[in-house]
């Protein structure tokens, strides 16, 4: 495989755009200048930190336990920011946390148990924070919907409830129409995938000098783990949302509001 | 003449002779035979609001009973105790003399019925909404359903959002009747609808009252109260302010129950 760099040279060069961009936000009074300053900056230092601890992580001698610590690391992490972004919903780091762990548990398995790509350090650190980044949103809106979902069905839910049904039953259509809020811009993206824009890892293997249909092996792999890993990861989170908004008598939760 | 003298001089609706159904001051406990759900020490409290504090009520096992009182007294958060869509924060609440809690929610709701403010199609047909109820239901059966609500058989494959206010609200009275329930909560049941289709309901409700179906009626509206209950519980400020017979209620209404009946009518 061919490699290339572009150097800290190339780095600076392309600081070029990041100009073109505070000139037009001047000019047009956009008043995102410091914004987007300050953006470029926080991007340039967080990468170069992560690069760092990435490059002692990912040395050939280095055990793969620190692949694995820092995979918990993203989890936890991105439990956080899931947390942080759906403050509405009671409980979500933890239902976060779970349900991250479930889809990286069942990707990496079968990525490295079918075999897909080599168990190394290289490998299960990118392939577990692509997952990641791509479930993230998708957790976001699953647990966001499924809240919204209920609280809009308070109504009918109480009168499934009011007959008999099981709270699980009675919140059912409720959670599916939610999940399939929350993936369906991750089925539209794989249905157009290539037509409107390159996908991430395809830009970058290409970049890097990868043949075309190599780096369309790669991306497809890759398109299909974070399909499965979003949906794996809506569906615990939409199930967890309702099964805390749902109490042991099958009731629906006073929190919930109306 | 005021709405209250003109209701204190009409009598002799009731049927049978139960005692006094609330006794504030009467110590809480299991045994009382005559009470259909007793409630002991109940307090609901949401969001740091105490909804309700009751020390001691019962509803009559004989008849129906009204809850009765200003919107936001507690009404509805009681009758919900009732099918255990709620749960008191603290006390007991007794059906047929049986803890409620230890009960089986789903068993229970099925014979303890419910009937929403505002009549909510769920998706699908007229049939499609019965069957939610009882998903063995044939279509004889629906029919037979459906008639007892006053509505044709033809009205079983319409699309249940699409009837109006008055036929969704009897399509879900037969809903909650399709579990072959004994007692029937209406809350605020009439409400939503027009004059005519609140006194069919009404119509409807007296009629399975008399085949031996317990109701038990939320309402703000004491006229309505008159007309269909017995017994009346009314909630003022989360407490139970008076209750016993409608009859003895409105003929010596306490201070502020009476401030809340001259409201209604004026």
């Amino acid at each position: 495989m061919s490699t290339s760099s572009i150097g800290l040279g190339g780095v600076a060069a392309s600081l070029v755009l990041i100009v073109v961009a505070i000139v037009l936000s001047l000019r047009n009074r956009l008043g995102l200048e410091r914004t987007i300053a300050w953006a470029t900056f926080r991007a340039f230092v967080q990468l170069a930190v992560i690069g760092a601890a990435l490059g002692l992580v990912l040395s050939p001698n280095a055990s793969l336990l620190w692949s694995y610590l820092w995979v918990v690391a993203m989890i936890v992490v991105g439990g956080a920011t899931v947390a942080n972004r759906a403050k509405e919903v009671p409980g979500l780091f933890w239902l976060a946390i779970l349900a991250l762990t479930v889809a990286e548990g069942v990707s990496l398995a079968v990525v490295f148990g079918l075999g897909i790509f080599p168990l190394e350090s290289r490998t299960i650190v990118p392939t577990a924070g692509l997952l990641l980044g791509n479930a993230i949103s998708s957790t976001v809106l699953a647990a966001r919907r499924s809240v919204t979902e209920l609280r809009e069905h308070r109504a009918q839910i109480e009168v499934r409830l009011s007959l008999g049904q099981a709270g699980p039953d009675a919140v059912r259509p409720h959670v599916r129409e939610a999940l399939r809020t929350a993936v369906t811009p991750q089925i539209e993206q794989t249905k157009i995938v290539g037509l409107v824009a390159l996908p991430g890892a395809m830009t970058g293997l290409l970049l890097a000098g990868v043949k075309p249909l190599a780096a369309v092996e790669v991306q497809s792999a890759v398109m299909f783990l974070i399909l499965g890993s979003v949906v794996i990861t809506s569906v615990v989170v939409g199930q967890g949302v309702a099964h805390r908004l749902l109490t042991p008598e099958h009731q629906l939760d006073a929190t919930l509001g109306s | 003449m005021s709405g209250v003298h003109r209701l204190l001089r009409q009598k002799g609706r009731l049927r049978g002779s139960p005692g006094v159904v609330a006794r504030l001051a009467a110590p809480p406990g299991p045994g009382d035979p005559t009470a259909l759900f007793s409630f002991d020490g109940i307090q609901v409290v949401r969001a740091g609001r105490q909804v309700l504090d009751i020390d001691h009520a019962t509803i009559p096992l004989r008849g129906a009973t009204g809850i009765v009182g200003p919107s936001g007294a507690g009404k509805s958060t009681l009758l919900r105790l009732c099918n255990r869509l709620e749960s008191p924060s603290a006390g007991i609440v007794r059906f047929r003399n049986g803890d409620l809690a230890a009960t089986d929610p789903l068993q229970h709701r099925r014979d303890v019925a419910m009937v929403f403010q505002h009549p909510v199609a769920l998706p699908g047909t007229v049939a499609d909404n019965l069957r939610e109820a009882d998903p063995t239901l044939d279509d004889a059966a629906v029919e037979v359903g459906l008639a007892a609500v006053g509505l044709p058989a033809d009205v079983a494959t319409r699309v249940a959002d699409e009837l109006s206010g008055g036929e969704r609200q009897r399509v879900s009275l037969a809903r909650s009747m399709a579990t072959r329930p004994h007692v029937l909560l209406l809350d605020e049941a009439t409400s939503a609808l027009d004059a005519t289709s609140a006194g069919r309901i009404e119509t409807l409700v007296g009629t399975l009252a008399a085949s031996g179906i317990i109701p038990i009626w939320v309402s703000h509206d004491i006229e309505q109260v008159r007309r269909v209950a017995e017994h009346v519980l009314v909630i003022i400020d989360g407490r139970v302010a008076q209750a016993g017979p409608v009859d003895q209620v409105l003929a010596g209404p306490r201070p502020d129950v009476r401030r809340f009946i001259e409201g209604t009518m004026s």
